[in-house]
C-alpha cells in the first residue's frame, strides 16, 4: 500500500509532479482483478503459508459491477493512474541491454515502477560497449533508447558498486519489492584439453574484452608477433568477431572505438592467416551470414574454399538461414589464397585434443577428426545437413600450426554471492539462474506423489539476458527476451502476486531501495557514481577521441574513470 | 475519447495464470497479446460503435490525445515527420499484436519505422534504423504489395534471417519508404510470443 507522507519524505528519484500526482490522486482500481485467478499451483503454496493476507481482499472487486464503471476497468490498460498496489521499487542488477530493455518495458508498461539500476564497473551498457565490435557502431545505436530511459526521474543508475560484493543481496532485499538478475555472463567455457593454458592461448572473450577497453583485460598483451598463424576455435559471431579483427586492415579501425593500445598493438601483428574451426560442420555452425559476408568483402584478404561435399547438391533445399550462409561460403572471394597477402578459413569436423608449445609458446594443436553418424539409423541419412545434426570423434587426428589462438566456445554465467541467502537457485549445469523461461525465478523440487518437477516462483525474483536463458542471440534476442520478463512483472504486480518481503507481514517492503544502502555502500569506501558522473566520463571519453577522428577514446581503467570526476 | 482509446485495443487484463506452472513455456508471453476473448467481448458490449480503421493523420491534435501518456521516451524521441502535401497522401496501415488496424496519411518517402515511432506503434528500432537489427520488422499482408517494393538488399536479408516469426512477406520497416505505388500498404507487427518458441528455450525443464 502506499503512502503520501512517506513518498514525501524519502524520494528524490520521483518528479516534482508526479510526486504531485501520486500524492493527490486516491488510490485507485484501474483493473478488474476479479476476474484474475491465481495460477492453482502458485494458489496452493500460498495457501499453506498463513502468513500472507488472502490475495487483495481489500481491493478486489465485485463481478457484479454496474456497467459504468467497466471502462475504467478494462480499457486503461496504459493508464496513467497507479494500481491500489503503490510503488513497485525494483532493482535490476547490472546495465547490459537486458537490464535496460527491461527498464525500457517495465516504465512503458507500468506506471507504478520506480528503478534502481546497479553496475559493478562505473560505465554501463555491458556488451554493448565491452562486447559489440567495433567496426559495428550501428549496432550501438540502441544506446540511444537506453539514455533516454536513464533520464527518466523514475530511474536511477548506481555505477561502480558490485551487487554481492560491496552491497549484499541480504541487505537490499528488504528494501526492494522486487530484484531482477541481468547481470549476464561473466566468464567463458573452457575446452579443458592438456596444453590448453599455455602462452599464446587466450579466451576470445578476453580479446574482446581486451581491444574493447575492458578494464579487467586491460594487461592482457596478447601475442600477435610470434608467427603467421591464429587459429580460432569455436564458429560462433564471437569467432568471427576475433577473425575479422585480426584480418582487417588497421587503418579502417582507426575512426573506430577501438581502444589506441589495441591499435597499436594490431598494426605490430604479423598474423597472415586464421583459421576458425569447428566441431560440425557449416550447417550446424553457430555465426550468422553478416559476420561471414563481412569477412568476404576485407579488400586483400581471401577466403580457402570450403568442402563442397559438407553441403548438398542442391543448396537451395536448405533452411532459409542456412542455405543464405551456404551461398556466401560457396561463392567465396575473388582473391586466391596462395595470391593474397592475408587469408581466412574454416575448417569443419574438428575437436581439440590438446595443443601444445615450442620454447615455452604455442606452436601446434592436434585435433581429433569428427563424422556424422550416419550408419546408426538409416532414417538419420539426411543428418549431416540437419541444423541439429550431432557428431562423434573418429580415430583419425590432425594438428594444425599455430603461433595463437583463441578459445571461443561460449560464455557463461556464474551465481553471486550470496545467491543462497535469498533463495535464489542457480543451474550450474546450464549456467543460468533457475526460471520458468518467462524471467521468473524458481524453485524446482519433485512432487512426492507424481514424480513430477514442480515449479514455484521465488517472489520478487526475476531475471534476464544471458543470466536467464544463456548466451546466445543477438542484442534483438536479448530485447525480446526482456521484453517478456518486464511483462511478466507487470503481470504478477497487477494480478496481485505476492512480491518481496511479503511473507513477513502486510508492510512488505520499505520500497526505499537506493536511499536505505547508500550509507552502507559508503561506509565500506566504494563510491557510487550516478548518470550524472557517467555523462561526465563520458563526454571526456568523446573529447578524448574527438582529436584522434574517433567517436571516443575510452578509459582503459577504473581509476581514470574515477579520476575524471575529480578533475 | 474514451471511446477511442478502447477502439485501439489497449485494454489490460492479465491472462490470469489459470495453468499449472509447468506449462508457462506454451503460454504467450506477452500479456498485452494473450488478452482473452473475454476481455474483447465486454469492451464490444460497453462501447458498441468500434471505429477500427480511424484515418487519422500523425501528428494531429486528437490523435496524441489518444495515446498512451506514461512513456519513458520523451517526444523528441519519435522522428518528426512533415505532414504529407495535399493530394499526395499514402495510407499506410499497421495491425498490431491485437489485431487492431491502425491507418495513418503520410508522405512519400517516409520509411515505415519512422511513421510507427511518430506514431507511438510499438515498434523498436533498436539499431535506430540503420539496417543492423531486426527490430522493425514487419510483415505485408497483401503479397502484391510485397512484389511492388524493391527487393530487400544482402544487409536486410541478412537482418531478417535474425527475425523472430519471419515470413515470405517479411521486411525491414526502415528499409521500406512510402511511394504512390505502395498507397494503401498493410504491414503486420510479428507476435512477440514467437520468442519463447525459439530453440533457446526448449526442453529447458
Amino acid at each position: 500500500m502506499y503512502h503520501p507522507r512517506r513518498l514525501q519524505k524519502s524520494t528524490p528519484y520521483i518528479c516534482a509532479s508526479c510526486t504531485r500526482r501520486l500524492a493527490s490522486a486516491p488510490a485507485r482500481i484501474s483493473r478488474n482483478y476479479a476476474l484474475i485467478r491465481p495460477a492453482s499451483f502458485l494458489g496452493s503454496v500460498q495457501s499453506r503459508r498463513s502468513s500472507i493476507p488472502p490475495q487483495l481482499s481489500s481491493s478486489t472487486i465485485s463481478p457484479n459491477l454496474p456497467s459504468s464503471t467497466i471502462p475504467h476497468l478494462t480499457c486503461n490498460a496504459y493508464s496513467t493512474a497507479t494500481t491500489s498496489r503503490g510503488r513497485l521499487r525494483v532493482a535490476i542488477i547490472g546495465s547490459g541491454p537486458a537490464g535496460f530493455y527491461t527498464a525500457h518495458r517495465l516504465m512503458n508498461k507500468n506506471p507504478d515502477v520506480v528503478i534502481d539500476m546497479y553496475e559493478q564497473l562505473p560505465v554501463p551498457y555491458g556488451l554493448v560497449r565491452f562486447g559489440v565490435a567495433p567496426d559495428h557502431p550501428e549496432v550501438k545505436n540502441c544506446q540511444d533508447t537506453f539514455e533516454e530511459v536513464a533520464q527518466s526521474p523514475r530511474f536511477s543508475y548506481i555505477g561502480n558498486v558490485r551487487v554481492g560484493y560491496d552491497i549484499e543481496l541480504s541487505k537490499m532485499a528488504p528494501h526492494y519489492n522486487a530484484i531482477l538478475f541481468s547481470y549476464g555472463a561473466s566468464e567463458d567455457n573452457k575446452l579443458d584439453i592438456p596444453g590448453e593454458d599455455v602462452p599464446g592461448v587466450y579466451s576470445a572473450r578476453s580479446f574482446v574484452g581486451w581491444y574493447n577497453g575492458l578494464p579487467q583485460f586491460q594487461a592482457l598483451k596478447p601475442q600477435l608477433q610470434a608467427g603467421e598463424q591464429a587459429v580460432v576455435i569455436g564458429q560462433g559471431n564471437v569467432a568471427l568477431d576475433v577473425a575479422r579483427i585480426l584480418l582487417t586492415p588497421v587503418d579502417s579501425l582507426r575512426n573506430t572505438d577501438i581502444t589506441e593500445h589495441a591499435l597499436q598493438t594490431l598494426s605490430e601483428s604479423k598474423i597472415r592467416s586464421v583459421r576458425v574451426v569447428g566441431r560440425r560442420g557449416p550447417i550446424q555452425a553457430a555465426f550468422t551470414v553478416k559476420e561471414a559476408r563481412e569477412l568476404m568483402h576485407i579488400p586483400p584478404v581471401a577466403f580457402e574454399p570450403i568442402d563442397r561435399s559438407l553441403y548438398p547438391s542442391d543448396i537451395k533445399k536448405l533452411p532459409r538461414i542456412q542455405r543464405r550462409i551456404a551461398e556466401v561460403l560457396l561463392k567465396g572471394t575473388e582473391a586466391a589464397v596462395g595470391h593474397s597477402p592475408k587469408s581466412w578459413a574454416l575448417d569443419f569436423l574438428k575437436a581439440p585434443k590438446s595443443m601444445h608449445a615450442d620454447a615455452g609458446h604455442l606452436s601446434s594443436i592436434t585435433f581429433t577428426k569428427q563424422e556424422f553418424p550416419l550408419a546408426i539409423n538409416q532414417d538419420l541419412a539426411y543428418l549431416p545437413f540437419n541444423p541439429m545434426a550431432i557428431v562423434r570423434p573418429t580415430d583419425q587426428e590432425t594438428t594444425l600450426e599455430a603461433s595463437v589462438a583463441f578459445r571461443s566456445v561460449g560464455y557463461k554465467s556464474t551465481p553471486l554471492p550470496g545467491f543462497s541467502d535469498i533463495g535464489v537457485p542457480f543451474d550450474k549445469w546450464k549456467g543460468i539462474i533457475q526460471n520458468d523461461l518467462e524471467g521468473r525465478v524458481v524453485i524446482g523440487r519433485t512432487h512426492p506423489i507424481s514424480q513430477e518437477s514442480v515449479y514455484r516462483h521465488v517472489s520478487g525474483l526475476y531475471c534476464a539476458g544471458w543470466a536467464k536463458r544463456g548466451p546466445t542471440g543477438v542484442i534483438a534476442s536479448t530485447m525480446h527476451d526482456a521484453f517478456v520478463s518486464a511483462d511478466v512483472i507487470t503481470q504478477d504486480w497487477v494480478a496481485g502476486k505476492p512480491f518481496l518481503n511479503q511473507m513477513a507481514g502486510e508492510n512488505g517492503s520499505t520500497g526505499l531501495g537506493w536511499e536505505a544502502l547508500k550509507k552502507g555502500v559508503d561506509s565500506r569506501g566504494v563510491r557510487p557514481l550516478s548518470w550524472a558522473d557517467w555523462k561526465t566520463i563520458d563526454m571526456a571519453e568523446r573529447a578524448r577521441g574527438k582529436s584522434k577522428g574517433k567517436e571516443r577514446e575510452k578509459f582503459a581503467s577504473v581509476e581514470q574513470m574515477l579520476k575524471v570526476l575529480d578533475a | 475519447m474514451q471511446a477511442l482509446r478502447c477502439s485501439e485495443g489497449r485494454i489490460a487484463v492479465s491472462r490470469g495464470a489459470s495453468s499449472s506452472f509447468g506449462t508457462f513455456s506454451r503460454q504467450a508471453s506477452n500479456w498485452t497479446a494473450a488478452t482473452s476473448q473475454v476481455s474483447k467481448q465486454r469492451t464490444l458490449r460497453v462501447f458498441p460503435v468500434l471505429r477500427l480503421s480511424n484515418i487519422i493523420t500523425p501528428n494531429s491534435q486528437s490523435w496524441l490525445q489518444t495515446r498512451r501518456q506514461f512513456s519513458s521516451t520523451p517526444a523528441s524521441r519519435h522522428a518528426h515527420l512533415d505532414p504529407p502535401r495535399s493530394g499526395e497522401e499514402r495510407r499506410i496501415t499497421f495491425i498490431d499484436k491485437d489485431s487492431h488496424r491502425t491507418t495513418f496519411l503520410v508522405a512519400d518517402g517516409d520509411n515505415l519505422l519512422d511513421i510507427a515511432q511518430a506514431n507511438d506503434i510499438e515498434m523498436e528500432g533498436a539499431c535506430g534504423g540503420s539496417c543492423a537489427c531486426s527490430t522493425c520488422h514487419v510483415i505485408v499482408e497483401d503479397e502484391a504489395y510485397y512484389e511492388k517494393m524493391a527487393e530487400p538488399d544482402d544487409d536486410e536479408n541478412d537482418m531478417l534471417d535474425l527475425a523472430f516469426g519471419l515470413t515470405e512477406t517479411s521486411r525491414l520497416g526502415c528499409q521500406v519508404k512510402m511511394s504512390k505505388e505502395l498507397d494503401g500498404l498493410v504491414v503486420r507487427l510479428p507476435s512477440m510470443t514467437r520468442n519463447l518458441q525459439a530453440s533457446d528455450f526448449v526442453t529447458k525443464y
